[in-house]
């Protein structure tokens, strides 16, 4: 199993200044998502081919004839940006291989939103990182369908209000949990899994890069906080990214060879969920007993990981 | 030239790609074109061809990974069939908007439901509107000539369009025929280097793909039909070269006995060989046919089937697929609306036939014809039905 050699560490001032998704865009205010879609870009560097799925990315980046994009970009569909970033990796090497094109490494790359990974999109993915691509994979995941107005995915937590999981007098919003692709991802035994989220840039980038230099396959979740969707204030983003991940309802950890490790620990108690449901409006609806549900399931889901980070070890040892 | 040897036509097919240089395919299994699949995976995993095989989990990721391939520059094939074609069709239209000359083969079966594996053209008729080029082969010469020649055409800086040769499913796609190939020396005579108008490559970033606004969409779709109706003008002028090259001639719309013929047999694919049978036989009788091919669907060759149906009374159309709740199969529907303002434009008759892999012998053209000279209006009839 292949594993990570000869990455950089980020450092602040070691970032370069350059904007390979470049400003003037047309994101919303206080978009998580597209703040993590430069620093991924950033980290990434030049000699990058993107390929892009259908979404907010997407459709805030490349109205014909504007691109934000600096660095050579695909987007064909919804559900097939590891797909045909697949094919974008094939078609490098083997015109590299013969000689067609410059004898450069230059690096496949699929972004999708969490609709485009971890619902219409997962099959593709699964696919592209069983066959042992090169091929780095970020899932851009605001928790619902944000582009086409706030429908639920399953990568939307439980009980959030959205517009297909609505908080209503019977069902009161999303009836189940967040699907934890980072773990399919895993269990496809690719050599670089990771989570990340913006509000932790330097850690983000470091995953970035390490997917960049991982030889195959690697996977990167990225909490994206979404305001409009989740109904919050848009000078909260950086905020929100940090509650999720001190709530430990999104923790940061990275899976190297098989092997989980926190790359932000919990020294103190993890923060109560309440703090981060009262925010947001997708959770207005919760009562009392409602929170206590909410936390009960990111306790569970927490445990089951810090037994992974406990237990693990690398798959080559 | 080779000699002539004897070849399943589906692994005759994948031999043909073999010669073409690719660097990429991307194929998916399915009934019947899997020895295409599996024979030009053995093509690549012997060492033969330097290329990139991948062992997609999907249709949908085939001609995806094909677009993302094509769009770096690469040389790309793929191969499918019925429902993963279906499955592709999502993508098709996008490929060719994005003018990647994606070469395709498609071995023609029916579509579900019910479930069927055998031949029609229902697969290929549902993509009609994709914007790709879409030719049909009658016999597996035709099948590795029109492969080596779809790279050419679709690759063509006039042309940059995709191409899909079909092949019927095991009518065509499981016989061993006689076949030529040609040389390797030949068809890199024949077959340049792609050389595309701009690619995925850090050296010179371009965005592909991007979304159009109401206020441009209609112009792209303007481009794209003019972009097609443009390449009959290449695909001719390569079927010449081919013919000056290799002595088979290629035309979008064969004639076989059609010179002063009151009743025309239409007919797409590998039937035209057995209608042309039916035909001699019927002439010997005295009758006055001839038999009509369509090789070319699109871009739809008018010119060349107005000048081949000239002068007939009666034109019968054999349709491999049903166009439901329409006026007859796509061909017999597409047709009658081409001549509609035509003076002295023929009757036309039209047959469904062949639908999943019914057989049609001599003996159903001469029926055919028989009783289309009964016929009164111009309704469509599901030949051969058992009520």
């Amino acid at each position: 199993m292949n594993t990570v050699e000869n990455f950089e560490i980020f450092a602040p001032k070691l970032i370069d200044k350059r904007e390979l998704f470049s400003p003037g865009h047309r994101a919303c205010q206080g978009c998580g998502e597209v703040l993590a879609l430069r620093l991924i870009m950033k980290a990434l560097g030049e000699d990058t081919v993107v390929s892009n799925a259908t979404g907010c990315m997407e459709i805030i980046s490349t109205a014909y004839p504007h691109t934000a994009w600096e660095v050579p970009y695909i987007h064909v569909a919804f559900e097939n940006a590891a797909a045909v970033g697949s094919g974008v990796e094939a078609g490098l090497k083997a015109l590299r291989r013969k000689g067609k094109i410059a004898d450069r490494y230059v690096k496949s790359v699929a972004i999708a939103g969490d609709g485009g990974t971890v619902d219409i999109g997962l099959q593709a993915l699964s696919g592209a990182m069983e066959r042992g691509h090169d091929l780095a994979f970020f899932c851009l995941d605001n928790e619902a369908y944000m582009n086409t107005g706030i429908q639920r995915s399953s990568a939307t937590p439980f009980m959030a209000a959205t517009t297909t999981s609505p908080a209503g007098k019977a069902i009161k919003g999303q009836r189940t949990g967040k699907k934890n692709v980072p773990e399919i991802m895993v269990a496809h035994n690719i050599p670089y899994v990771a989570t990340a989220c913006p509000s932790y840039p330097i850690d983000l980038m470091n995953k970035v890069e390490k997917a960049r230099n991982t030889k195959g396959p690697a996977y990167v979740h990225v909490f994206s906080v979404c305001p409009t969707g989740w109904r919050g204030a848009s000078n909260e983003t950086i905020k929100l990214g940090r509650m999720a991940v001190e709530t430990g309802f999104f923790p940061l950890y990275e899976v190297e060879d098989g092997k989980y490790r926190l790359t932000m620990e919990y020294t103190e108690k993890r923060r109560p969920m309440e703090d981060y449901l009262k925010l947001q409006g997708r959770f207005r609806h919760l009562d009392p007993a409602d929170i206590v549900k909410v936390q009960a399931l990111v306790d569970k889901e927490f445990r089951k990981l810090m037994h992974k980070v406990e237990t693990s070890v690398p798959w080559s040892e | 030239m080779g000699k002539r040897i004897g070849m399943e036509v589906g692994i005759a097919a994948a031999e043909a790609v073999g010669l073409c240089n690719i660097d990429v395919a991307a194929v998916y299994p399915i009934t019947p074109q899997s020895h295409i699949a599996e024979h030009l995976s053995d093509i690549v995993h012997d060492g033969r061809i330097d290329a990139e095989f991948i062992t997609v989990e999907s249709e949908h990721s085939s001609i995806s990974a094909c677009a993302g391939a094509s769009a770096t520059g690469a040389r790309v094939y793929t191969a499918t069939s019925s429902q993963g074609l279906m499955y592709m069709h999502e993508v098709l239209p996008i490929v060719s908007a994005m003018r990647l000359p994606v070469v395709m083969g498609n071995a023609n079966r029916a579509i579900a439901g019910p479930l069927n594996i055998w031949n029609d053209h229902s697969d290929i008729m549902n993509q009609r509107d994709c914007g790709w080029i879409v030719m049909h082969a009658e016999n597996g010469q035709e099948v590795i000539d029109m492969t080596i020649q779809s790279f050419k055409i679709a690759e063509h800086p006039d042309v940059m369009l995709p191409t899909v040769v079909n092949m019927d499913g095991f009518q065509l796609t499981h016989m061993i025929e006689p076949l030529e190939f040609p040389t390797q020396a030949e068809v890199n005579k024949f077959l340049p280097d792609r050389v595309p108008y701009a690619t995925l490559h850090p050296d010179k970033p371009v965005s592909m793909g991007c979304f159009n606004m109401p206020e441009i969409f209609t112009e792209t779709m303007k481009v794209k039909d003019t972009a097609l109706i443009n390449s009959k003008r290449t695909i001719i002028k390569i079927w010449n070269e081919w013919g000056k090259q290799f002595g088979r001639n290629y035309k979008p719309v064969e004639t076989y006995k059609t010179k002063g013929a009151e009743t025309l047999i239409l007919t797409v694919g590998s039937m035209g060989e057995t209608a042309s049978v039916a035909v001699d036989e019927m002439k010997k009788a005295g009758k006055s046919v001839g038999l009509v091919k369509l090789r070319l669907w699109r871009p739809f060759p008018l010119d060349e089937l107005r000048a081949a149906i000239k002068g007939c009374k009666t034109l019968i159309v054999m349709d491999r697929s049903v166009t439901f709740g329409g006026i007859g199969g796509p061909v017999a529907t597409e047709i009658k609306s081409l001549i509609f303002h035509d003076k002295d434009r023929p009757r036309i008759v039209n047959y469904l036939m062949g639908l999943g892999g019914r057989d049609v012998m001599v003996e159903d053209f001469i029926t055919m014809v028989e009783r289309a000279a009964k016929k009164k209006d111009e309704t469509y009839e599901f030949y051969g039905v058992r009520e």
